[in-house]
């Protein structure tokens, strides 16, 4: 186990995903640093510094997630986003091809579907945050 | 003044003649119809035979063809017979015009799909009477059309909103079965118990918007029987509250009754209790810990001495809600999003529900509120309920949104 424990920002406004991931990710070894909505994520970022984001598509504001993936894509170092939604499979709509070649503001890492199985979130973050 | 609405007029008629006839008589008409708002004019286009008819409906197709019955080459009742064939099927409507205006013609070029015929030679007021019945027609099927793609479209976006609203909890229920499975995780007793108990509150949840979802259709449907009896208000008052007072004792809130003089009605048990049910609910909900519910009850039946309205008032010291907020409250799975109230599990079915239920028995819902002050509900309805025929199909029994069993 390495000295500095890597910390993942998880961000949905419903407290039961929220503390699923955060169990499974402190298993895994992971520091989580939760939020339920935009404003608590952004209050969050004051005192953290992320390796990594777990964002919910669809919080109060129907793309507030997004808004917030671009923020933290701002950031330097920008920070991985792997966006989470339930909305995908029940509208059609595919966002992770919707995703290539969008604009860059638009531009997650990597876009996974409700309900989210563990060992899919973790192959992401291996594959995000290498070593 | 509303702008002039143009419909385009297609004459397929060999005789020169005769289409500067049609061009004449309706290229200044402008209708009013009754029942159909706007003014309408036409605007008229011609063509010679069948052959160039079909290149004119090709490039651009217009709202009424005029189509002669005798043309050279594609006859007028072939035309016909091939546009019928077309699918999608054609959006305008046919008139025939012939000089052979015979039984015969008619019932051959009706069944091919004509609106309408026109006996030559015929008058200009002949001609515009024809194009006025057909315009109305015209104007009324586009309309229906409209109205049935409109609700099928609020169909799917309302089934759209239902799967989500019962997805998101059966995600959660999932997830805390895969952490279980995980005996690593799983075997913690804390988070095996916390696992258990949020599994089964957001099968409550999922529970009530079901029974929210069902007694909103047969609402809608006019399914629901009602039983319409002599019962005293305070009595079904008495009942809600009691199931409500677990929770609200668990956080410290009191609720009262207040019903100074008796309130008599006639009406259906099963649709106060639903009322008072979902509007109690949400009254120790939003309320603060250690917060107050007063419910207050007045008026009665005219024959009890009332003045044949009855008041339902449902009074909190809860959260509150600004007065946009105020506004969105009673749109269907509207729930009120914000820090206080993120927390809070709810359908977003209730008040829908309790407004129709107003609605049904002749009255309104009011509400009153201000942030972190409270939240006032009145439902003022009709004392006496006189009972309907039976409905017809099967005697659906609406089961009020009773506390579910099980929930905490």
């Amino acid at each position: 186990m390495s000295a500095t424990r890597r910390t993942v920002l998880v961000v949905d406004d419903d407290e039961d995903f929220r503390d699923q991931m955060t169990l499974q990710l402190e298993a895994a070894g992971f520091e989580v640093v939760a939020a339920d909505g935009e404003a608590a994520a952004l209050a969050a970022l004051e005192g953290a510094a992320p390796d990594l984001a777990v964002i919910d598509l669809m919080m109060e504001h129907m793309d507030g997630g997004f808004a917030l993936a671009y923020r933290l894509k701002k950031r330097q170092p920008p920070v991985p986003v792997i966006m989470v939604t339930a909305v995908a499979a029940e509208t059609g709509l595919d966002f992770a091809s919707a995703l290539q070649g969008s604009p860059g503001w638009m531009r997650v890492d990597a876009m996974l579907s409700k309900p989210v199985r563990f060992e899919q979130l973790r192959r992401e973050i291996d594959r995000l945050l290498p070593g | 003044m509303s702008a002039v609405e143009t419909l385009r007029v297609l004459v397929v008629e060999d005789e020169p003649a005769m289409r500067v006839a049609v061009h004449r008589a309706v290229s200044r008409l402008v209708l009013r119809l009754p029942d159909i708002e706007g003014e309408f004019g036409f605007a008229v286009e011609e063509a010679g035979s069948a052959e160039e008819g079909l290149e004119r409906i090709a490039a651009a197709p217009p709202d009424i063809l005029l189509l002669d019955h005798k043309l050279p080459g594609i006859s007028g009742v072939e035309l016909l017979g091939l546009l019928a064939e077309r699918q999608p099927p054609v959006g305008f409507l046919t008139v025939m015009m012939t000089a052979y205006a015979t039984l015969e013609n008619a019932v051959v070029a009706t069944k091919r799909g004509a609106y309408d015929f026109l006996a030559k030679p015929f008058t200009p007021e002949e001609l515009r009477a024809v194009l006025t019945k057909s315009t109305r027609h015209l104007l009324l099927t586009r309309e229906t059309r409209r109205l049935a793609e409109e609700k099928r479209q609020v169909r799917f976006q309302l089934l759209s909103v239902i799967v989500h609203e019962l997805k998101a909890p059966l995600a959660a229920i999932e997830g805390y079965l895969y952490l279980l499975k995980d005996r690593t995780i799983g075997a913690d007793p804390a988070v095996f118990e916390k696992a258990v108990d949020r599994s089964l509150v957001r099968i409550g949840g999922m529970r009530k918007l079901i029974t929210d979802l069902l007694d909103l259709t047969r609402l809608e449907s006019g399914q629901k029987r009602r039983e319409i009896v002599s019962l005293e208000l305070a009595d079904v008052a008495r009942v809600a509250i009691e199931s409500v007072l677990p929770e609200a004792t668990r956080r410290g809130i009191a609720v009262t009754l207040e019903a100074p003089a008796p309130v008599p009605m006639s009406a259906d048990r099963g649709e106060l209790e639903a009322i008072f049910n979902n509007l109690l609910t949400n009254a120790v909900k939003y309320n603060r810990d250690g917060g107050r519910v007063a419910v207050r009850l007045s008026g009665g039946a005219v024959d009890g001495g009332g003045d044949g309205r009855v008041r339902i008032e449902v009074a909190d010291t809860g959260i509150g809600m600004a007065p946009a907020e105020v506004a969105r409250l009673f749109g269907e799975f509207v729930r009120i999003k914000n820090e206080k109230t993120r927390h809070i599990p709810g359908s977003g079915l209730g008040l829908s529900v309790v407004r129709k239920l107003a609605h049904l028995n002749g009255g309104e819902v009011a509400v009153e509120s201000a942030p972190d002050r409270g939240t006032t509900f009145t439902v003022e309805i009709a004392a006496t309920q006189s009972a309907p025929a039976p409905a017809p199909g099967p005697a659906a029994r609406a089961t009020p949104s009773a506390p579910e069993p099980g929930a905490p």
